[in-house]
């Protein structure tokens, strides 16, 4: 091992034992571990919010971008020859991997919402609805256009563009309100430690003035009240991490009806995240106190 | 060496403790000779200190030479706590110099001064200890501050034992009386086996007999080469103290420091 590896572990690590010299209770004891639980909880529904919505963005962008609509309102007696004909020009089209026409079936259950069932599709005159599979970076919209107004008078194609990406843009700026949210609450959870552990030094002066008394140095009397309150603000976490857990799995599972809000949670591998928030609690607590423990050790002298 | 004549109040020889402890006299003695015997492990030179513009005291001279036993006296508010403070670099001069162990106690960083604290025990009037730590670990403390806390293994029991206190070691200190809170700052003081042990008032709140005990350990330490620096303004204990080392008294008063009478 290096002398700098050495010292780094020795900076982290201090001597086990050196919080005995804080007394083990109090009233900021309480604050810290309260307050990482509850900082703790929160993040991981802004963790949660912020995952969900990131799938969310990312089936949409998916899902959108690989199809497109084409509408044919024609005469009943020509819709037929217009529905082939742009099907013709679809299929000779760069970049779209198939195109179909939709069923009467399809069409009807895709209006069903409004008119409900049994709608009779057939006498009414409903454009009719080609739907678009691109395939590898996808088609010139501007060139098809321009064909299909040739040959096509009656199509107008819709490539989803217009409310796809307001869509995408909202699902994205969800994503990043939750990580800023997240980041937010560290920053709060760090303020509050460092308010407690100023509490904590103050309330403690008579152990500070022991220990200099005995000639501990300044790093040694700070990583005493560090060690005292990374701990506390792990055990914290951890348990506010694990309820916020639970809160999650309790959440109704996503389907078609309830949409994103049901969709809120981690699925897979991403239940792996909130397990990164004890740790993380317990840096922004070793930093947060450390600091406020030198800054006010050399106030104090 | 007297050392080996040192016997423990409670009659028990000390010697191995005295050994043990005693790694610094040699080293005194050497750098005596090395300084052609001009050493001082405490030196004031022209001191003043004020306390919100008012002048406490000025041109104040002293010299501590190792092993050496000194009284303070003087009236209350005169500024023995505030020398002794000097003395062990809590508070800074407003004029002239302090040099502990050579070095002028200005130019100390905080963490030069918490490592001069190390060669200086001190004994408060007033003892402060880790409430919630039990006795022995109050003791050991400066020991585990310097990361010598292995060293607290064999010398812990000897050095209860020697100021009376093994069978309170696992007692807090708000369960000691004031003797017994004093006699554990002086173990504490003593541990890291300091060069120098200043004592402010150590009898102060104990009776006469406890007094006699703790003036016998600190007639101990000095004999065992320690520098001893205590500040009274109790003349029986000086008095007491004249039969059995030879100490210097000071006196401070009307903002001077003087040497009160011949050696005791």
């Amino acid at each position: 091992m290096t002398l700098s590896a050495a010292r780094v572990i020795a900076f982290v690590m201090g001597d086990p034992k050196a919080d005995r010299a804080v007394p083990p209770t109090g009233f900021t004891a309480r604050l810290t571990v309260f307050t990482a639980a509850a900082m703790a909880f929160l993040a991981v529904f802004a963790l949660a919010l912020s995952m969900a919505t990131g799938r969310l963005a990312d089936r949409w962008s998916e899902e959108l971008a690989r199809t497109s609509t084409l509408r044919i309102s024609a005469p009943a007696d020509q819709a037929a020859a217009q529905v082939q004909a742009a099907i013709n020009v679809l299929e000779t089209t760069p970049g779209v991997a198939a195109a179909r026409a939709l069923t009467a079936d399809e069409q009807r259950s895709l209006l069903e919402p409004w008119f409900g069932p049994d709608l009779p599709i057939e006498s009414l005159p409903i454009p009719q609805l080609i739907e678009i599979i691109e395939e590898g970076g996808g088609y010139d919209s501007a060139g098809l256009r321009a064909r299909l107004l040739a040959e096509v008078p009656g199509a107008v194609l819709d490539d989803h563009t217009r409310w796809r990406e307001p869509l995408v843009t909202a699902a994205g700026r969800l994503r990043s309100l939750g990580w800023f949210a997240i980041l937010l609450i560290g920053a709060a959870t760090a303020a509050m430690i460092t308010l407690a552990a100023q509490s904590a030094l103050a309330a403690n002066a008579q152990v500070i003035r022991v220990m200099r008394l005995v000639g501990a140095e300044d790093a040694y009397i700070a990583r005493a009240f560090v060690r005292r309150f990374t701990s506390r603000a792990f055990l914290g976490a951890l348990g506010g991490t694990f309820l916020g857990m639970i809160a999650v799995a309790l959440l109704p599972n996503g389907n078609d009806v309830g949409g994103f809000l049901t969709d809120v949670g981690f699925r897979g591998l991403g239940w792996i995240w909130p397990l990164c928030l004890p740790p993380l609690a317990a840096i922004v607590a070793f930093f947060a106190t450390r600091a406020a423990a030198l800054r006010t050790l050399k106030e104090q002298s | 060496m007297h050392l080996l004549t040192i016997s423990q109040p409670n009659g028990k020889d000390l010697r191995t403790l005295c050994l043990r402890y005693d790694c610094n006299l040699l080293q005194i003695w050497a750098k005596r000779a090395g300084n052609g015997g001009d050493f001082t492990v405490i030196e004031l030179e022209d001191v003043a200190y004020s306390y919100g513009g008012a002048e406490l005291f000025a041109q104040l001279n002293l010299s501590l030479a190792p092993g050496s036993f000194h009284f303070l006296t003087g009236p209350s508010g005169a500024g023995k706590t505030t020398l002794l403070k000097l003395c062990y670099g809590e508070l800074l001069a407003t004029a002239g110099q302090v040099r502990l162990f050579g070095e002028d106690a200005r130019s100390l960083e905080r963490d030069g001064v918490a490592m001069m604290r190390r060669r200086i025990g001190v004994v408060h009037q007033d003892c402060q200890f880790l409430d919630h730590l039990p006795v022995a670990e109050n003791i050991a403390l400066p020991l585990k501050v310097a990361g010598r806390e292995a060293e607290a293994d064999g010398n812990l029991d000897d050095l209860l034992s020697w100021v009376g206190l093994k069978s309170q070691a696992g007692q807090t200190p708000p369960q000691l009386s004031g003797g017994e809170r004093q006699r554990a700052a002086l173990a504490r003081a003593v541990i890291m086996s300091p060069d120098v042990i200043i004592a402010d008032e150590p009898t102060g709140n104990v009776d006469w007999e406890m007094s006699q005990r703790l003036l016998t350990l600190l007639i101990e330490l000095n004999k065992m080469g320690k520098t001893v620096l205590i500040a009274t303004h109790d003349l029986n204990l000086i008095r007491t103290a004249k039969n059995q080392v030879s100490a210097r008294v000071l006196r401070l008063t009307d903002r001077k420091l003087q040497l009160a009478g011949a050696e005791l």
